[in-house]
């Protein structure tokens, strides 16, 4: 077969064709395989949030999630209410208890709230719907936010099961292209255990939020009222948002937490 | 290798010694030197790049007749992307787990000039069969110098391998602690990549003086 591959005729047929092929090849795949896609994002999500309020089947030092079957019952097991607060002040415009969200129509729930989406509205002006999920660690109420930040390469983000007083109870942290060794090392239990038990607020209850801090002589954190963590080596700029995603997006909510103060005294 | 004849065999063992992507050639440095902080990340990247670079060998090889010259470097990426994309949906749909491990990996397979780099001096030139095999040659003589790498600088720099303590803990001091040894943060950054990559080639130039060069 001798075909002229050099003619600017079949250049450009060829690459009207490779597009074409190429084009429909990828939107066949990528259109056939968005519901798996979705309901994996879904399930990671729930297993995301039970992690943080330590609903998870860790080993001595690696980060195993409850099963893919399971994660569904456990989630409306320990979840027992699903908020959604305003920005502004922190008043819920949305309240789901079990019942609530079991029966709902799927894509009503809270925990679906893309965060992402949220920060582009309220950087355009509007408010922010800030989601917000009720469960139990040890015996005691705890609340679970999600953030979102930027990292070195990619975004950043987490679930944070805060008490009634912005106590950390845990935490979980994930990120879409941190470096491998250095910045990916936000996911290792090392660095998200040291979170447990550190304090958000002044004694005043002023927000300090928390610094990863380098050099802060506390590699075992015992310190938990200095409001810092002990920084990764080689994952600076990941460290410093980790630090501004937690400062940011959980101040919202701290009008949350002072109404709640209000009501229970 | 009984199945394969000697001349086709020399396409798998050069690339792992005397003909290897990165110490000969010096390609693909840059993800060498992005991902061997830790070796569990160089392994599994040396495993992407060696199925990416297989496949899209022969793809090419099958296409070297009907691909016009002019666009040729354009149509090479075509294809690594497209099939990178497909990798990744398909992890995404039945091995979510996996593909998180990947993420960050699948966006360095497409610019990894090793790839490029055995497209056009190779498949371009050869049947499917030579293709293939010129592929996996080069990503394993790839993904073995990555491992080496990422062997040292986890275990100097993070005392580990796989994540898993070789050598005491750090913090309470058990192990070669105890004796005073300390991790060096240095491997953990990238430059440190750069120069066991240069001891290497040392270590090899010095073993075999055919590839010093004048």
């Amino acid at each position: 077969m001798a075909v002229n591959t050099d003619k600017n005729s079949y250049t450009i047929l060829f690459a009207i064709a490779m597009v074409v092929v190429v084009g429909s090849l990828l939107a066949f795949t990528a259109s056939s395989l968005k519901p798996t896609i979705e309901e994996n994002e879904r399930m990671e999500k729930q297993q995301n949030i039970l992690y943080a309020i330590g609903v998870n089947e860790n080993g001595d030092n690696d980060i195993v999630f409850v099963g893919t079957d399971k994660v569904g019952d456990l989630f409306s097991t320990k979840i027992s209410e699903q908020l959604v607060l305003e920005s502004k002040d922190g008043n819920i415009v949305k309240q789901m208890t079990r019942q609530e969200y079991m029966t709902a129509n799927n894509n009503q729930e809270p925990y679906l709230i893309d965060v992402k989406k949220q920060q582009a509205n309220a950087k355009a002006g509007a408010s922010r719907l800030l989601p917000l999920f009720v469960g139990e660690k040890d015996g005691q109420t705890v609340y679970v936010a999600p953030i979102r930040g930027k990292g070195l390469w990619d975004a950043i983000w987490g679930y944070v099961a805060l008490d009634k007083n912005m106590v950390i109870q845990g935490v979980f942290f994930d990120h879409a292209g941190e470096t491998p060794g250095l910045g990916a090392n936000i996911k290792q239990r090392y660095f998200m255990d040291d979170f447990e038990g550190e304090h958000l607020l002044s004694d005043t209850g002023a927000f300090k939020g928390i610094t990863v801090a380098k050099g802060n002589n506390d590699p075992l954190n015992e310190r938990k009222e200095d409001f810092k963590v002990d920084a990764l080596a080689g994952a600076t700029i990941t460290g410093d948002g980790i630090a501004a995603m937690i400062k940011n997006d959980l101040k919202l909510y701290v009008p949350f937490f002072e109404n709640l103060k209000k009501q229970t005294n | 290798m009984g199945l394969l004849s000697k001349k086709d065999s020399k396409l798998i063992t050069d690339p792992l010694a005397d003909n290897n992507p990165i110490t000969i050639q010096v390609l693909g440095i840059c993800s060498a030197l992005a991902i061997t902080a830790e070796l569990k990340a160089s392994l599994v990247m040396g495993i992407a790049v060696l199925f990416v670079l297989g496949i899209g060998n022969v793809v090419i090889s099958l296409m070297r007749n009907i691909i016009p010259s002019k666009i040729r470097i354009i149509v090479q990426l075509i294809v690594v992307a497209t099939l990178v994309i497909i990798v990744d949906q398909v992890l995404k749909a039945f091995a979510y787990e996996l593909s998180k491990t990947l993420s960050v990996f699948i966006g360095l397979i497409i610019t990894n000039c090793i790839i490029m780099g055995r497209f056009e001096a190779f498949a371009l030139g050869n049947g499917p069969w030579r293709a293939f095999l010129d592929g996996i040659g080069n990503a394993l003589g790839y993904a073995v110098i990555l491992i080496i790498v990422g062997f040292f600088r986890e275990l100097l720099g993070s005392g580990t391998l796989f994540g898993i303590p070789v050598l005491g803990d750090a913090i309470e001091k058990t192990g070669v602690y105890a004796l005073g040894y300390e991790n060096n943060g240095f491997m953990l950054m990238p430059p440190m990549a750069l120069i066991i990559v240069g001891l290497i080639i040392w270590v090899q130039r010095s073993r075999n003086k055919a590839l010093i060069e004048d």
